[in-house]
């Protein structure tokens, strides 16, 4: 009898359920409340700098290379606020949708800021895209969290919200389960990396850094509320 | 290959795992479309050697919310009516190339025999008096979601647990998650050696009501009852059942549970089967997501290998 699937989880390319490292069980539950934005966030809006290999990381979660500081994923955050007001101009017709795990903390700071910016209080709710993944036979049975929409959907424009995108695989599970509660007139999609590769033929409305990346590298978002500060790592195999 | 044959396979940490993905699940019965595509392709068969309403109808509930494909196997209408052994439907049902088997049967250790001759998951759906899992674990979840918690919740289950595979399920379970279990029982409907159960047991109700989370009452099986163990209805009634006036004793916070069918008038008076029936029917509403994540945790297993993508 195994039921305990002990060990650490598979770990995900940074994005999608982003259970990287986690092991069973998982705790889940509510989003945290909103957070203040950070003196960073509130910065001018000014283009990012070019991609240069940063210093070795040898923080909170795993040796790597930064290619995006905090300072640089706040800025990005903002122009994406910028971008979908700019998008929509009728922000009532939105909801945002933040993937678990690390994408739901990215959309509760991007609903902040359309707030702040525009004044419109957009509704926020939670994806768990993990009982419409196509790979359950593959990775066996990660753990569930909670989903939650806000609002009814039907005839309002779902922007789903992640990290990383990557094959595309989450996304279009993340459309599935959209589809499953009610029929959008749009679903768009925010990702704060896009590293290429996809599998699928799915691209971002918004994107807040492309990073082109080899496939035996590891993008890992990290987000304050996770893993205790803000940024973007590259982890090469074998850095761990 | 994994089964869920009794609460021993399980430790704490498993069963807060599979609490959590019920909780996860639960929020699936609340939506327009009560459906997801987890399992799609995987084959259930519910094999009820042993009649049953609500288990049966639970796991097939459950499968089809997974988008499992069902098969439903009752004794009656079968080979089995025919003299067919219970090896030879086995040897069918692997045949037929089914992925998880749900059994039920008067026989204690049915279940444990079938994970020898299929090669599925094999899930306990009852077994004679022996274990019924996944309505203990149904019955975790009630309570907490009922009390927010179950390490140090007082519970007492009461009735006959002479007969109850509910009983020794729910207590082993409860005594896992750290749970203060009473079991009260009349002396002619305890089990042979009540000391392996490590739980005090008692003959006299009453006096544990003042202090109590939960009272599990639990069903008189008078089927299986085949010589006397109680001089009549009327007097099983007046020391262990469950009426208003014992009602009144219990804190104001406390929950009354049954794992159901309800005899009422027997076991519990019909006026507090009705003052309760929302918590016994949540029994029923939690039971179809605590065997979701049972099906998804053993099903979701197979064929496992790494693999990341996003």
């Amino acid at each position: 009898m195994r039921w305990r699937p002990g060990g650490a989880a598979v770990v995900d390319g940074g994005g999608g359920t982003g259970y990287a490292g986690a092991t069973f069980p998982l705790t889940t539950g509510p989003v945290r409340p909103g957070r203040e934005l950070d003196a960073a966030a509130a910065a001018p809006v000014r283009p990012s700098a070019p991609t240069e290999p940063g210093p070795a990381v040898t923080g909170v979660r795993a040796p790597g290379r930064e290619v995006l500081s905090g300072d640089d994923v706040a800025r990005a955050l903002r122009r994406l606020a910028h971008e979908l007001i700019e998008r929509h101009p009728q922000l009532d017709d939105l909801v945002l949708m933040g993937i678990r795990t690390r994408g739901v903390h990215l959309s509760e700071r991007l609903a902040l800021l359309l707030e702040e910016i525009s004044g419109t209080e957009v509704p926020r709710g939670e994806l768990d895209v993990t009982l419409y993944r196509d790979d359950i036979g593959h990775r066996g049975p990660l753990p569930l969290g909670r989903t939650h929409f806000p609002v009814d959907i039907d005839g309002r424009t779902v922007v789903l919200v992640d990290d990383v995108l990557y094959t595309g695989r989450t996304i279009r599970a993340a459309m599935e389960a959209v589809f499953e509660v009610g029929r959008p007139a749009a679903i768009r999609l925010v990702a704060l990396v896009d590293r290429g590769h996809r599998e699928l033929p799915i691209r971002a409305d918004h994107v807040g850094k492309n990073l082109p990346t080899a496939e035996d590298e590891e993008i890992r978002v990290l987000v304050d509320e996770v893993d205790d500060r803000d940024g973007v790592i590259i982890v090469e195999e074998g850095d761990e | 290959m994994d089964h869920l044959l009794s609460i021993e396979d399980l430790d704490a940490d498993a069963i807060e795992l599979i609490l959590e993905t019920a909780e996860s699940l639960r929020e699936i019965a609340e939506r327009p479309i009560k459906k997801v595509p987890t399992l799609r392709g995987r084959t259930v068969c519910n094999l009820f050697l042993e009649d049953s309403t609500r288990t049966r109808i639970s796991f097939e509930v459950a499968s089809k919310r997974l988008s499992a494909d069902v098969i439903n196997f009752t004794a009656k209408g079968s080979s089995v009516s025919k003299g067919e052994s219970f090896k030879d439907t086995a040897l069918t049902l692997q045949a037929m190339g089914v992925d998880a088997v749900v059994v039920r049967s008067a026989a204690a250790g049915a279940p444990l025999q079938l994970t020898r001759w299929v090669d599925a998951h094999v899930i306990n759906a009852g077994d004679g008096w022996h274990q019924h899992p996944t309505q203990a674990l149904l019955d975790l979840f009630t309570m907490r979601r009922a009390h927010g918690r179950l390490e140090g919740l007082k519970v007492a289950v009461v009735g006959d647990v002479l007969h109850s595979r509910v009983a020794r399920s729910e207590v082993q379970a409860l005594r896992m998650v750290g749970a203060d279990v009473t079991v009260v029982a009349p002396p002619t409907l305890m089990p042979p050696d009540p000391s392996a159960w490590d739980v005090p047991f008692t003959s006299t109700l009453d006096p544990v009501l003042a202090d109590l989370d939960v009272l599990y009452v639990l069903r008189v099986q008078r089927e299986r009852m085949h010589r006397q163990f109680f001089p009549s209805v009327r007097e099983y009634r007046r020391h262990w059942g469950i009426d208003a006036e014992r009602l009144a004793r219990l804190p104001d916070h406390a929950i009354v549970m049954h794992p159901g069918p309800m005899n009422r008038g027997v076991e519990i008076a019909a006026d507090v089967a009705d003052e309760h029936e929302a918590i016994i029917t949540d029994q029923v509403t939690n039971g179809i997501a605590v065997r979701m994540a049972v099906l998804y945790l053993l099903l979701g297993r197979d064929g496992a290998k790494e693999t990341t993508d996003a």
